[in-house]
């Protein structure tokens, strides 16, 4: 009997699930920030269908039969991107995460789309930031030791060092949406994670000089790999440092299809980044790049995307003497397209909104700050033919605010991912109204 | 060296002997049997209470002139916003506040109009100085992490003027600190409370007359640290067993200094124990002169050093992270025990697992309960208005009424109260030190910046003008000087 009866609550939760993603919603009386081409609607309707934006604007029509939100002037905001992410494979930072190998046979060729949870309790907590994309990345071999967001001065990360020519690449990122649901995977191998600087001198023996030789070398291997796998897979050629997996790996890389993820921050390393880019054909991304303002020319040049933390702005190593919370508005104002990460990507992804709030406090236009956490990200990655603006045809990752998003006095009402409304809740919230009254006759754990 | 200690020997020996052919009192003709010798003083540095300040504040104000900042939306600290108010500031000090205070011939007005005021941000948790900018290890001196009991040591003596990180606090509104050591050991050492004023030396920077902190730690940290070097403690309960001996000594220590002195005010033999610096800052904590503050994350964890501190008579001013705080809130009201925690920070380790964004707004809403929002970090504490609008914004998506002119204590009258220098500073009120922030936007919102930062009445930092943006040593001649 009870068997009958969970089965009858699950089907019916099947069945509540199966119509939400084929529910028609209509947001009305919104002041819809698209990050698209419409820009700021003062006043609008949002449609949503099949998971899909139907249509938005000022006079958009509500289909009959559609669940009307009222947003009574509220804002609606195309869904975050926590970008430089740890979201999916970490749960309790010192723990660890599934983010960092340290395997002579896997570098390149680790990819973090086997690595994702999506009963992480991070993910609801995430959510509930407005986030609904994350781009979830490797970390380099020279920065593991600690998780930024620990919490405390004594979860300090340290370095290791020693030439392993695996450890120059610390795999591949993915898109991930932060949906309920069992699958986060948007798309696999958006891009290689390369660490430069200080880090990469760690992982070549020591200089920055080693790093991009050793980096040049393993670059030409996979060039002749390419050429000659048959007598490679014979054992007839000379022997290559990188494993099989790794070679193959980066050949989206030599053919300037799959982007490098350069972990950077020193304006001289990000002038060697792209010199390297230029004359081994590849495809560059910036992450850090906290000294960026100072070669903005060269990076907007060569167009090359930027991720960065914008509240980076203390000389907190040799490599970020010149960090400045304008580092941001000063790449912008440059032409590059900016992208803007949160601190430490996962515990505290949610505080993306007010990161994208503080580059506007320090000279970035509110559009421009608002594309760095939506269409941005999208583009730099790959997916914005889905995601990252409000536009018919996407898909309906969005979020209902009180007032404007970047402020911490707003507050998400309704958040969708792929045209399915997100339950607002999280484990923290449950603990939350547990303890909210401690007068209770019976202990809290009968409380849930 | 001998000959040093050979020497003290002598002295201290005729100090408590009444060594009368030695001594210059006995050169004026009095013997013992007339009166009772009045005790020598100890050698320097024997006595803890002789010269104990031993590294005094030479805090001078910068210079400043009366002002009068008009028109002003006006935080006070007090849990009252005055629109459109006036604050008026002469020789350093607070002379009134109000909504319609006739400015005075000869003050400098200051057009608040369109602004906000609050007083200076205080920060109950930093490690600015003793982990310093650039974060390599020549500047890591928080932690010495060579034995888990170090009362003996001061963070003060690991400060680093020079930090960088001093003047981006600054520029964020953040007027006093609290420099602490680090979580590692069980007893991590005093703190110290410092004016965030470019200096050349610490007892420059030294809050006047602030008590000293005593720093903490529970939990992980500790048994991490002493259980990887193979030793104690390596569990929670060996913390426990940690904490209490430390008390034990410390406890003993003072009854054998209080009977030398009693046995030498009479004038009866007695010899005085020998100094010991970690006993001696545990004694002063006993003796409620120094403010304990307690890294402490789990309710479970407070609830037992709140018993340890009635078991040997101390008083804890705050627990500091305390994510758990909200499941004890009542606990820690009724015990008048401050809460110094962050908003947004959780899950970086078991600990702190449970932290949640209303803490700091449910500590606030048990009757009694005392909030603070502090940083820990030098990035955060350059925005302490920011996480205090988070902790606010959680306090009120959970039903809570709370106004910001209350949330605005949680970072100014709050930590003054938890940093004992609730007199001297933490709200807008006359007599108080002028530290004054005025800000171009509501502080709880994220476009918030300080427009000018006054210490003491002084002009400390001015946005627009680069007369009054200091930069340290470090940064001169460096890349980027100047742009930050």
């Amino acid at each position: 009997m009870r068997g009958l009866l969970l089965s009858a609550c699950a089907l019916a939760a099947l069945t509540i699930a199966a119509s939400a993603q084929a529910e028609t919603v209509a947001i009305t009386h919104a002041r819809i920030l698209t990050a698209g081409p419409a820009g700021e609607i003062a006043q609008g309707t949002l449609v949503i269908r099949d998971g899909k934006i139907a249509a938005v604007g000022p006079t958009a029509a509500v289909p009959a039969g559609a669940r009307v939100i009222d947003a009574a002037g509220a804002v609606v905001a195309p869904g975050f991107f926590a970008t430089g992410s740890l979201l999916g494979a970490v749960e309790v930072g010192s723990l660890g995460n599934d983010l960092s190998v340290n395997n002579p046979d896997l570098g390149a060729a680790f990819d973090v789309q086997y690595s994702l949870n999506p009963e992480s309790i991070l993910l609801p907590v995430a959510r509930l930031g407005g986030l609904t994309s994350a781009v979830v990345m490797p970390i380099p071999a020279s920065s593991r030791g600690g998780d930024e967001d620990e919490g405390d001065e004594l979860t300090a990360g340290g370095g290791d060092s020693g030439s392993r020519s695996h450890a120059l690449f610390a795999g591949q990122a993915a898109v991930i949406h932060l949906a309920k649901g069992d699958d986060l995977l948007t798309r696999a191998k958006v891009g290689m994670v390369v660490p430069f600087g200080q880090a990469g001198a760690g992982v070549a023996g020591g200089a920055r000089g080693a790093e991009i030789v050793a980096l040049k070398s393993a670059l030409q291997d996979v060039r002749d790999y390419m050429k000659n796998k048959a007598a490679y897979d014979r054992a007839g050629y000379r022997d290559l440092p990188l494993s099989k997996a790794d070679l193959e790996a980066l050949i989206p890389v030599v053919q300037g299809k799959m982007p490098v993820i350069a972990d950077v921050h020193r304006a001289s390393d990000i002038r060697a980044v792209l010199k390297l880019a230029r004359e081994e054909g590849f495809k560059v991304i910036l992450s850090g790049a906290e000294e960026g303002w100072l070669v903005a020319a060269d990076i907007a040049k060569a167009g090359v995307p930027v991720l960065l933390n914008p509240l980076n702005d203390r000389p907190e190593s040799y490599e970020m003497l010149a960090s400045t919370m304008e580092n941001a508005a000063r790449l912008q104002a440059a032409g590059v397209m900016v992208a803007i990460e949160s601190d430490g990507g996962a515990h505290r992804a949610r505080e993306t909104r007010y990161n994208a709030g503080n580059a506007v406090a320090h000279g970035m236009p509110y559009a421009a700050a608002l594309a760095a956490v939506t269409l941005n990200p999208a583009k730099i990655f790959g997916v914005a033919d889905r995601t990252g603006s409000l536009e018919p045809g996407k898909d309906a990752d969005l979020v209902v605010w009180t007032a404007d998003p970047f402020e911490p006095l707003s507050q998400p009402t309704a958040v969708f991912i792929h045209g399915q409304q997100q339950p607002m809740t999280s484990r923290q919230i449950e603990l939350r109204d547990r303890y909210k009254d401690l007068n209770r006759a019976y202990p809290p754990a009968y409380t849930h | 060296m001998r000959v040093w200690t050979w020497t003290v020997a002598l002295i201290a020996a005729a100090a408590v002997g009444g060594c009368a052919t030695t001594t210059p009192q006995a050169k004026t003709g009095k013997t013992s049997a007339e009166a009772p010798s009045k005790p020598k003083p100890l050698a320097p540095g024997l006595d803890p209470l002789v010269h104990a300040d031993a590294f005094p504040s030479t805090y001078k104000p910068m210079p400043s002139r009366p002002t009068a900042v008009v028109g002003a939306a006006v935080f006070t600290g007090t849990g009252a916003l005055i629109e459109n108010g006036v604050v008026l500031v002469k020789d350093g000090r607070i002379e009134a506040v109000g909504p319609n205070l006739p400015v005075p011939a000869g003050y400098e007005s200051v057009d608040g109009r369109g602004k906000w005021v609050t007083p200076g941000l205080i920060d109950a948790h930093s490690h600015l100085g003793v982990y310093a900018s650039p974060s390599v290890p020549a500047n890591s001196d928080g932690n010495e992490l060579t034995n888990p009991v170090t009362a003996e040591v001061w963070a003060e003596h690991s400060v680093w003027p020079q930090d960088p990180g001093f003047n981006t606090a600054r520029v964020g509104g953040v007027t006093t600190l609290l420099v602490l050591p680090g979580s590692g050991n069980l007893i991590g050492g005093r703190g110290v409370v410092l004016r965030n004023v470019p200096a050349r030396t610490v007892q420059d920077m030294k809050f006047p007359d602030a008590p000293y902190a005593l720093k903490m730690a529970c939990g992980e940290n500790p048994k991490r640290v002493y259980g990887a070097k193979n030793r104690a403690p390596s569990t929670r309960m060996g913390n426990v067993a940690g904490y209490r001996q430390a008390w034990i000594n410390a406890a003993d220590y003072a009854r054998k200094w209080d009977d030398y002195r009693a046995k030498a005010a009479k004038g009866e033999k007695a010899d005085p124990p020998k100094r010991d610096l970690g006993l001696d800052t545990l004694a002063s904590v006993l003796r409620g002169e120094i403010q304990v503050e307690n890294h402490c994350y789990r309710a479970d964890e407070m609830a037992q050093m709140i018993d340890i501190s009635k078991e040997f008579g101390y008083h804890i001013a705050a627990f500091h992270h305390a994510t758990e705080a909200y499941k004890i809130a009542d606990l820690l009201a009724a015990n008048d025990i401050c809460v110094a925690t962050w908003a947004n920070w959780w899950g970086g380790k078991m600990e702190m697992l449970d932290g949640i964004e209303a803490n700091a707004a449910l500590v606030n809403a048990a009757k009694g309960g005392c909030a603070i929002i502090k940083s820990d970090d030098p990035d955060l504490i350059q925005r302490l208005n920011q996480e205090a609008a988070e902790a606010l914004a959680a306090g009120r998506a959970a039903g809570l009424t709370i106004t910001e002119a209350e949330a605005i204590k949680w970072i100014t009258a709050n930590p003054a109260k938890a940093l004992g220098i609730s007199k001297q500073t933490g709200s807008l009120e006359p007599g108080k030190r002028a530290d004054i922030v005025i800000w171009d936007h509501d502080p709880f919102s994220i476009y918030a910046r300080p427009d000018r930062v006054y210490l003491d009445g002084a002009i400390a930092y001015d946005r627009r003008d680069p007369r009054y943006q200091p930069r340290s040593d470090f940064e001169l001649g460096q890349p980027g000087e100047g742009s930050r």
